[in-house]
């Protein structure tokens, strides 16, 4: 079959740069042209900022390695301009079986909430997720938008200045040199530009092995995430068999961590085992098998001056919980709108320090949650153990112990809770889901959404109260939505956003998360909270 | 009551309670019932629920001197 990894998607073309009398100047150099690299370069374009996205390679994901994507980043992908096509290609899927030993413990429904657009998941193989990101790019470009990817430009040096970045580049025709005022890496968990800096990668938990592998099958397993601990093909660890577009598995063997990578890869060694796990009639072909391996650590700061890390390259977790690629996405909505209100000096540098604090706290949450998933995949001592199994055996007769099973606790967003940017909760006994900090939850609004109608800019959303259509405070302005509960239905609006209010005033942030609320407008309360959302109070 | 936990004697027939756990124990073997005593143990604390109570049981079986809870 014709394999869209196989094939140069931003192959390698001379630029100007590279005949520069002196080094070009650019104003953001995005190094990386994965799945989060390419999410930044498109949200930047989009707002007009010159993104130069630099790549080693010129192909999508080698493999569909990250597979699961959320509803949060599925809706931060509506606003780059490309969330439609990974719902439209993506695997759907509610439904999920746990496995213990050699039986079946019980099945599950995630019965996602009603009232949103987006789903609470899709499977989609990363090739795909990147080949539509770099179709978003191409269009950006057609309309004349500021973006390019240069591929097979590898980054060999990297200067820091206080006011830029010099670059030392390596293509197939030589190198050279290229300066921008920003630079963001995205280069994935081994990042180079960290080595390259001399920056520290700290905070490892553990280290374990998965064998990955996509397989072909025209199989009759429904669409549902199976788990198995202990099974009796890969005996003291774990597996996972889920379903991808254009009949593609993913199957993920744990194989622990003291393991002969090469010789686990071989096709002779990985067939056997798929066998014994899908049973000896099923006819299947091997598309892609990995080693993965894994570690649990973030940097201590992701920022560095004008360097800014996002993704793996700032943060690694366990592959138990997708959180991954999904966090990584959340980086750069964070990033993102600071950056330019800072590259537009109408915020303080120090803006971008909040990216830092918010999304080193995002790290933290998917660390603990992937480490206490690892904890109960991987039992660290007999008694753990012990534990884990009293909790499966029980799982299979008893409903109670069913939370308690634990095979990756699936993304979901990251609450800001003390962030500097937000104001104090005015909304007395509000929604807790929508506190300041909160990423906005969506809401039905007829045969529309609430979340597209709050944008990529600060907006003042107001349910049922007065306010002014517009704010200009402190270089920028902030229209105002208004809705009312009669807008909904459902009641999902009001149940999400006034709780036993009847009015409701809320600052909402670029990237959707809540800076602000309060019963009603207040115009010395919510300019300060514009100002604080800025980082300027 | 409520949100402490009970440290001094509360149940009924405390004998018959205790000869019901050794007799729940008959037969099995050592990893057999300490599997017993993990699942019983996750019933228990699933029937109390309340974190805080759960958290003074955990410090009371650890046999520490702060016995007070508070």
């Amino acid at each position: 079959m014709n394999k869209i990894f196989e094939v140069p998607m931003y192959p390698y073309a001379r630029h100007e740069d590279q005949d520069a009398g002196a080094p070009a100047r650019r104003k953001v150099v995005v190094i990386g042209a994965g799945p989060i690299g390419l999410a930044a370069g498109i949200e930047l374009a989009q707002e007009g900022i010159e993104v130069v996205i630099l790549d080693e390679n010129d192909k999508v994901s080698f493999g569909s390695r990250a597979i699961c994507f959320a509803k949060r980043p599925l809706e931060i992908l509506d606003r780059l301009g490309c969330g439609q096509p990974m719902v439209d290609k993506g695997v759907l899927w509610n439904k999920g079986k746990v496995f213990f030993d050699d039986r079946q413990v019980y099945d599950f429904n995630l019965l996602p909430e009603e009232g949103h657009q987006r789903p609470a998941f899709i499977n989609l193989q990363q090739y795909y997720f990147e080949e539509y990101l770099v179709d978003r790019v191409r269009a950006l470009q057609e309309q004349g938008a500021p973006i390019e990817i240069r591929g097979r430009n590898k980054v060999s040096a990297i200067g820091t200045h206080p006011d830029h970045v010099t670059l030392e580049i390596d293509t197939p025709e030589g190198s050279y040199n290229l300066e921008a005022d920003w630079m963001i890496a995205c280069d994935g968990a081994g990042s180079p530009t960290r080595r390259m800096l001399g920056l520290d990668f700290v905070g490892r938990v553990f280290e374990d092995n998965f064998l990955i592998a996509d397989v072909v099958m025209e199989a009759d397993f429904p669409t549902e995430r199976w788990f198995w601990f202990d099974p009796p093909f890969n005996k003291g660890q774990s597996a996972l068999l889920h379903k991808q577009p254009d009949g593609v598995w993913r199957i993920d063997l744990q194989l622990g961590w003291d393991i002969d990578k090469e010789r686990e890869k071989r096709p002779e060694n990985v067939i056997p085992r798929l066998k014994a796990m899908l049973g000896d009639d099923v006819e299947f072909e091997l598309e892609w098998v990995s080693i993965y391996t894994f570690q649990c650590r973030r940097m201590e700061k992701f920022r560095h001056g004008r360097v800014l890390f996002a993704g793996d390259a700032a943060h690694q977790v366990s592959p138990f919980g997708a959180r991954g690629a999904n966090s990584g996405l959340q980086d750069t909505d964070n990033l993102i709108w600071k950056l330019k209100l800072v590259m537009e000096g109408k915020a303080p540098e120090s803006l971008l320090d909040s990216y830092d604090q918010e999304r080193v706290h995002g790290a933290e949450e998917n660390i603990l949650n992937s480490s206490r998933s690892t904890d109960f995949i991987t039992p660290k001592s007999e008694m753990s153990r012990l534990l884990r199994d009293a909790v499966l055996d029980l799982s299979e007769h008893h409903e109670f112990a069913r939370p308690l099973v634990n095979s990756g606790r699936l993304s979901v967003p990251c609450t800001y809770d003390g962030s500097t940017l937000n104001s104090a909760d005015a909304l007395m006994d509000g929604p807790a889901r929508t506190r300041p900090g909160s990423s906005c939850p969506d809401a039905p609004l007829g045969d529309e959404f609430l979340l597209p109608k709050l944008g990529n800019s600060f907006i003042l959303l107001t349910i049922d109260a007065d306010a002014p259509e517009e704010i200009e405070e402190a270089g920028i302005t902030v229209k105002r939505l208004a809705l009312s509960v009669k807008d909904d239905k459902t009641l999902a609006l009001k149940e999400r956003y006034l709780g036993d209010h009847d009015a409701g005033v809320y600052l909402i942030r670029p990237d959707q998360h809540v800076a602000a609320r309060r019963p009603s407008y207040d115009d010395n309360q919510f300019r300060a909270a514009i100002r604080r959302a800025m980082g300027k109070e | 009551m409520s949100d402490t936990l009970i440290l001094t004697p509360n149940i009924d027939g405390a004998d018959d309670f205790y000869a019901d756990l050794l007799t729940a124990h008959e037969g099995r073997d050592k990893a057999d019932s300490d599997a017993f005593n993990a699942r019983l143990l996750l019933v228990l604390a699933n029937h109390i629920g309340d974190r805080t109570i759960l958290k003074q049981a955990l410090a009371a079986a650890a046999l520490t001197k702060e016995e007070d809870p508070a």
